[in-house]
């Protein structure tokens, strides 16, 4: 019988199935599985999202990355008892009301994604990035996204997507906070 | 026609959205109902001969649902017809570490693996052969003896020309010998297949591969069921290069794994297995000489290669011409001389990576030039610039040189980076070099021998007017879906969006033989062209009717139909469509691609010819630190002659990740081997350049519109890897001196020239001699000399 | 998938429970703080737990306090990204924050911790590597064989000290706080490492290390030189840690610590013979650097040829004690490669 949270100690035998309860994308998971299961694996085998990749399973890549709580973290080597209770977004959670997220436009714009196999995370770590530093120079850029690996690109294309859009994210921004206040 | 709306404008692509999204289905993605999971029993020793394999403890194991052995896949099989030699699963010998034994479905991957620790192997180890030295000298039970001789795969020996005297006839001449280290493609997607038994008695096989056809073959060959039981189907592939265009054994396990337990199986490699898989570039050992006048003009050269291929044959055949073949293309040589060896080592099997046999002799004949020039007291540039091919012409090896930007890219590259006025002027540590090279628009042969179209493209549309577009082609990534709806778009008047794909399942879809040799944009771009114009004519003819004006005079521009004397009148596409569909029934047509004969009098030549040649000049900017051996690309300029460049954004894209692997492969990467093994099958191991060590690339395409190739355009997913590496390693020799001819330019090999300097010795790195192994009878064949070049446009338009 | 093999996992909440449950468990239970070392180790079959004990849950031991006056107490929870960007240890223990902005790459910095890499287990390319390909190479006495395949006739493992702050809490004295059943302890950095590849901590399994306790920073200088191949991800293949406590231009005290040079971090001792008491000149630079050149002994087991990692040693030397003497415009020192 699955058994929700874990004790302190303790815990006999070989491997725990357990209950758990997680934030992904806004939604509510709960999951039976048993502990040692990567968030990875739970992502994409127990929740059917596969938008997350994995390229070597050993944190070697990026590919598997995701936010949690806004940080960007590797699923492949996060277990999820771990993380309970935070927001996990994953590339499926970056799009909104059909909208695609202006990291998500850029890339596409700008060929930034080309096999596509390794987008999904760079679009998170770049999500990360811009939250902390919205307007990044190149150099900030190529730090940011130094844990992704990319073998089509040559990374140009991408820097450039961040910038294009952090550009538009930055006037959005100052249209918002110029706009006219409307009395509710 | 140049008023394009389409074509020519930078735009994304038809797949981004799918790709930024996460909705884009990879193989590994797919998940079907009571699937199982399957894993691979590998051999541990390089070379060794299977004594037994009892599988019943495996068997026994709770979950585990089938294991199969090589006996339950005998047929062998290969990419090229001439080379039969690969087994899905071992049978009497196994050739390399990893090469697989034993195969594995269970309910989940970790009963699979259990059960393959459960196997029980006795193997009988032989002598391994590491290196094309040991392969060709070493005493002992060879992998496998063929005509040429114990451990050698394919040896060709060809002469255009007569060698011996025009080398008589020059006023100096210069031998250099270089070595071009292995690397591997390291897609970041690990290959998978998914295959499923359907209840009508087909197996359907979805897999991460470049060339869905020719597994289609194979997996025929191998289960021994009619092409038509089994479906193949592409899915996107994460990352290609050129490292999934072999029908692969674990394809083939999954696809008989299926049929024996009447379940959906998948398989995914793991990185370490990607690792085995392979197929990248041979580590290639070669000599060159070459014969020049005082006035620097070429009269001869003569080149040999000698290739590590690893285990087994892959397209090593081919790879073999290749590092022969295309030399001429890029400068006029009267009288050439190719001689090319391929062994078998006990290392995973080589084979097409980006550039396919042609990036090893390129960077030999580069850094060689850069020698030879000096010594006759030329500048570098000017010698090559004195035997530039010219367009229009045919080479001594018979290859037909049609648009060729090559003297274009040469001068803007040079321009554009200074060269002239930092080669050799920088400060001690900075250094600027240059190499050029031409590559093919797709081989103008098939793999194996028929006579049909290499490309077929259907349109159909349905009653909402969309183009539904079915072609074999399986975009890897550089871009195969966006050519195909933006060739088709801008011939219809509509958008990109507007054409809806299906593609690589050949169930559904006509023939595109694969994703390799730089083939898709020409051959199926020419194909959609030529289907679009059926099918706007189609159109044209019932809206003529209509309009009443003659049928030349119907127009298709912004999704609209109108007589092109009235743009402000006519019909939208879906009423046009809706007209035509009324006079002629159901809307649909048809383009096919088949390159024209362009091989050859001669065994031999069907490598190396291409509708067109590509063509690109490099520019790399170095910093060489003497006392670290540390080298960093400060910038690279590249020039290429695309044709036509159909999509700039695509085409910067494709040559920025052409120079990215480059880069890497002269400086960081190298597929090694140590006690047998692959010394380092990781990631992390595997040095792959990161976003911290790419250096800006100033891109610069030159435009020759190719009188054949779609809306004139030519190949540019490959070419343009090839300059960079000579360009860095001439750029390194300006920087410090030291002379490589060899690759990686790693920090050791670096302080280790700057010793030999220090000595008072040339600071040349690089191999010393040859292996001791004798080609049979040379094949002489006379140049096509005064051969007047014909051409064969498809479409009137471009 | 490379996935994780079954494991118990426990979650205590305080260091008392984190001791109590190692105790408990006895050998079979190991520690995962940020899980960037251990789990992949645990997917290759480096390591076999039966139990892990795991960290999220011990807020303490994430706590940054004190001054640079009294001295900066990190607990050993905090996040490599934690470190790097704490403003006191940028301006007052710059090698610290320069060392651990370093490590690997920056979802590993997010994730992993200080008191992890402390602990990193000595890497090896003949021992980092996936199950299968360590069976076909044969077993070394790392894991689950009794050869060391670098050093075949040896009788100890010479696995690398990787770490990057190994070699910094080295040279800046730092003292380790250990808490095990029999209490609490504090340990110099060089008392914490043994010369060995598999028994490289001097750590009771039953111990957690809690804390890093950094020195008043009065007068104190540091840096960290960092060597790989690539500018990310990699693993140090040099690492030169320096820290002068300076009284004006006098060096008073001076430690300099080299790793990835050896199965523990190494402190080059003739540092303190040739800079302190003085101000040193190009010459005892050079003194240094050939002493510490002396003094490693890199091997064939990471990347890049180890002939070329030991001659790194003296730019590198030289570039770090430079850099902290303000000895000539930075343009004149040599190159750092990271």
């Amino acid at each position: 019988m699955a058994k929700r949270g874990l004790g302190k100690g303790r815990v006999k035998g070989e491997s725990q199935d357990i209950w758990l309860r997680l934030m992904v994308n806004g939604r509510r998971c709960d999951v039976v599985a048993p502990v040692q299961k990567t968030l990875l694996e739970v992502l994409r085998e127990d929740l059917g999202l596969t938008g997350t990749k994995h390229g070597c399973e050993l944190g070697e890549c990026g590919t598997c990355g995701i936010l949690v709580n806004d940080l960007f973290v590797l699923s492949c080597l996060t277990l999820p008892v771990d993380i309970q209770g935070k927001e996990v977004t994953t590339v499926e959670g970056l799009a909104h009301n059909g909208k695609l997220h202006p990291l998500q436009q850029a890339f596409s714009e700008l060929g930034a994604a080309q096999c596509g196999y390794c987008t999904p995370g760079f679009l998170m770590a770049a999500k990360a990035l811009l939250d902390t530093d919205p307007s990044p120079t190149r150099e900030a850029i190529q730090d940011g996204l130094s844990g992704n690996l990319c073998r089509c690109t040559g990374y140009l294309k991408i820097f450039e997507a961040v910038e294009l859009a952090a550009d538009r994210m930055g006037a959005e921004r100052r249209k918002a906070a110029t706009a006219p206040q409307v009395a509710p | 026609m140049t008023d394009f709306s389409v074509i020519g404008k930078p735009r994304g692509r038809v797949d981004g959205p799918a790709k930024v999204t996460g909705q884009a289905q990879f193989a590994d993605d797919l998940h079907l109902p009571g699937m199982l999971f399957a894993k691979l029993l590998r051999s541990p020793v390089p070379h060794g001969r299977i004594k037994a394999l009892d599988t019943s403890r495996a068997e026994a194991l709770s979950g585990v649902v089938a294991v199969l052995t090589g006996k339950d896949l005998p047929e062998k099989y290969g990419i090229l017809p001439v080379s039969q030699d690969e087994e899905a699963l071992c049978t009497e010998k196994v050739r390399y570490v990893g090469d697989p034994i034993a195969a594995v479905a269970a309910v989940d991957e970790d009963t699979a693996e259990r059960a393959t620790e459960l196997i029980a192997l006795e193997l009988e180890e032989l002598p391994s052969y590491m290196t094309i030295e040991e392969a060709l000298e070493k005493e002992g039970e060879p992998i496998e003896t063929l005509r040429f001789g114990p451990n050698v795969h394919k040896a060709v020996s060809l002469e255009f020309g007569d060698v011996e005297s025009a080398f008589a006839k020059a006023d100096h001449t210069r031998e250099d010998l270089f070595f071009y280290e292995g690397s591997t493609h390291l897609p970041m997607e690990q290959h998978a297949a998914v295959a499923r038994w359907e209840p009508e008695g087909k197996v359907t096989l979805w897999s991460s591969t470049q060339t869905p056809h020719y597994v289609h073959r194979a997996l025929a060959k191998v289960l021994g069921l009619p092409m038509n039981r089994i479906r193949v189907i592409a899915t996107p592939v994460g990352g290609g290069f050129g490292g999934k265009s072999d029908p692969f054994n674990h394809e083939i396990v999954v696809a008989k794994l299926a049929i024996v337990t009447g379940k959906p199986v998948k398989l995914t490699l793991t990185r370490e297995e990607v690792f085995y898989a392979h197929r990248g570039r041979h580590p290639t050992l070669m000599w060159v000489k070459t014969g020049v006048r005082k006035d620097g003009a070429i009269t001869a050269m003569h080149f040999r290669s000698f290739l590590d291929g690893g285990a087994y044959g892959s397209y090593g055949v081919v790879s073999t011409y290749y590092t022969g073949a295309l030399q001429t293309t890029t400068y006029k040589i009267p009288a050439y001389k190719f001689e090319g060896t391929r062994v078998y080592t006990n290392k995973p099997p080589c084979g097409p990576k980006r550039g396919h046999g042609t990036p090893q002799p390129r960077f030999a004949i580069e850094v060689h030039f850069e020698h030879l020039a000096r010594e006759l007291g030329m500048d570098p540039i000017d010698f090559r610039l004195k035997n530039l091919v010219e367009p229009f012409t045919y080479t001594a090896n018979w290859l037909r040189i049609t648009s060729c930007g090559l003297r274009e890219c040469v001068e803007k590259v040079l321009e554009a980076s200074g060269f002239r006025d930092k080669r050799g002027k920088l400060p001690e540590g900075r250094g600027v070099g240059f190499g050029l090279s031409a590559y093919m628009s797709g081989a103008s042969l098939p793999v194996y021998w028929n006579d049909m179209p290499h490309s077929e493209v259907q349109l159909k549309v349905d009653r909402s007017g969309t183009v539904a577009l079915f072609s074999g082609a399986i975009d890897i990534g550089q871009g195969s879906d966006q050519v195909l709806a933006a060739t088709t778009a801008e011939v219809l008047g509509l958008e990109p969006e507007d054409i809806h794909l299906i593609t690589a399942d050949t169930d559904l879809t006509p023939i595109d033989l694969g994703s390799y040799s730089s083939r898709v944009t020409f051959m199926a771009g020419n194909a959609a062209i030529q289907a679009a114009e059926r099918l706007r004519d189609q159109i044209a003819e019932a809206m003529a009717a209509k309009l009443d004006v003659p049928t030349d005079r119907v127009a298709f521009r912004n999704g609209r139909v109108m007589d092109a004397q009235r743009p402000e009148g006519g019909v939208s596409w879906e009423e046009a469509c809706a007209v035509a569909e009324a006079a002629q029934g159901n809307l649909m047509s048809r383009g096919a691609y088949k390159p024209p004969e362009l091989s050859g009098p001669y065994k031999g030549s069907g490598v190396g010819p291409s509708p067109a040649y590509s063509y690109s000049a490099c520019v790399a900017e170095v910093t060489a630190d003497p006392e670290s051996g540390v080298v960093e690309v400060d910038k690279v300029w590249i020039a290429h002659d695309v044709g036509r460049s159909l999509n700039p954004t695509l085409v910067h894209g494709q040559v920025e990740g052409s120079v990215y692997m480059g880069l890497g492969e002269v400086l960081l990467e190298e597929q090694v081997f140590r006690h047998g093994l692959h010394k380092i099958p990781s990631m992390l191991e595997y040095k792959s350049p990161t976003t911290k060590d790419m250096p800006p690339i100033e891109t610069i395409l030159v435009e020759t519109v190719d009188p054949e190739g779609p809306f004139g355009a030519k190949e540019c997913g490959q070419g343009p890897l090839l300059p960079v590496i000579p360009a860095v390693a001439n750029a390194v020799e300006d920087a410090i001196g030291a002379r490589f001819h060899e690759i990686p330019i790693t920090p050791e090999k670096v302080l280790s020239a700057m010793d030999k300097a220090a000595r008072g010795e040339e600071p040349l790195i690089g191999p010393t001699s040859l292996p001791d192994y004798h080609l049979g009878e040379v094949l002489r064949v006379d140049p096509p000399d005064g051969k007047k070049v014909e051409l064969f446009p498809m479409h009137e338009e471009t | 998938m490379l996935r994780l093999p079954p494991f118990a996992y426990v979650a205590p909440s305080s260091v008392e429970e984190v001791v109590e449950a190692l105790h408990t468990h006895g050998p079979d239970a190991m520690i995962v703080a940020g899980g960037t070392d251990l789990y992949p180790n645990m997917k290759r079959r480096q390591f076999e737990p039966k139990v892990l004990v795991g960290l999220a849950n011990v807020p303490e031991l994430r706590a940054i306090r004190g001054t640079p006056e009294a001295g900066l107490t990190v607990g050993a929870g905090a996040t490599l990204r934690e470190v790097s960007a704490h403003p006191v240890i940028q301006e007052h223990y710059y090698a610290v924050a320069k060392a651990a902005g370093l490590v690997s790459t920056t979802p590993l910095r997010n994730m992993g911790t200080i008191g992890g890499n402390l602990c990193v287990d000595p890497r090896c390319n003949y021992y980092d590597m996936p199950f299968p390909w360590r069976k076909a190479v044969g077993f070394c006495m790392k894991k689950d064989g009794d050869i060391c395949l670098v050093a075949p006739g040896s009788p100890r493992c010479w696995a690398l000290s990787s770490s990057d702050i190994a070699p910094v809490s080295l040279a800046l004295e730092a003292k380790l706080r250990l808490i095990g059943p029999q209490g609490t302890r504090a340990l110099e950095a060089n008392d914490f490492y043994r010369d060995d590849g598999i028994e490289y901590l001097t750590k009771e399994r039953d111990e957690i290390l809690t804390e890093i306790q950094l020195p008043p920073a009065k007068g104190l200088r540091t840096t960290y030189w960092k060597l790989r191949r690539r500018g990310s991800f990699d693993f140090p293949i040099l690492g030169v840690a320096a820290a002068l406590t300076m009284d004006d231009g006098t060096v008073t005290r001076a430690r300099l610590a080299l790793g990835a040079v050896a199965s523990r971090p190494e402190e080059v001792v003739e540092a303190r013979e040739f800079l302190e008491g003085k101000e040193p000149t190009e010459a005892d630079v050079h003194a240094v650097a050939e002493a510490a050149f002396e003094l490693a002994k890199p091997l064939d087991n990471a990347d890049g040829h180890f002939y070329w990692r030991k001659r790194m040693v003296r730019p590198y030397v030289q570039g770090a004690l430079k850099e902290l003497l303000r000895m000539g415009p930075p343009e004149s020192w040599p190159r750092e490669y990271n």
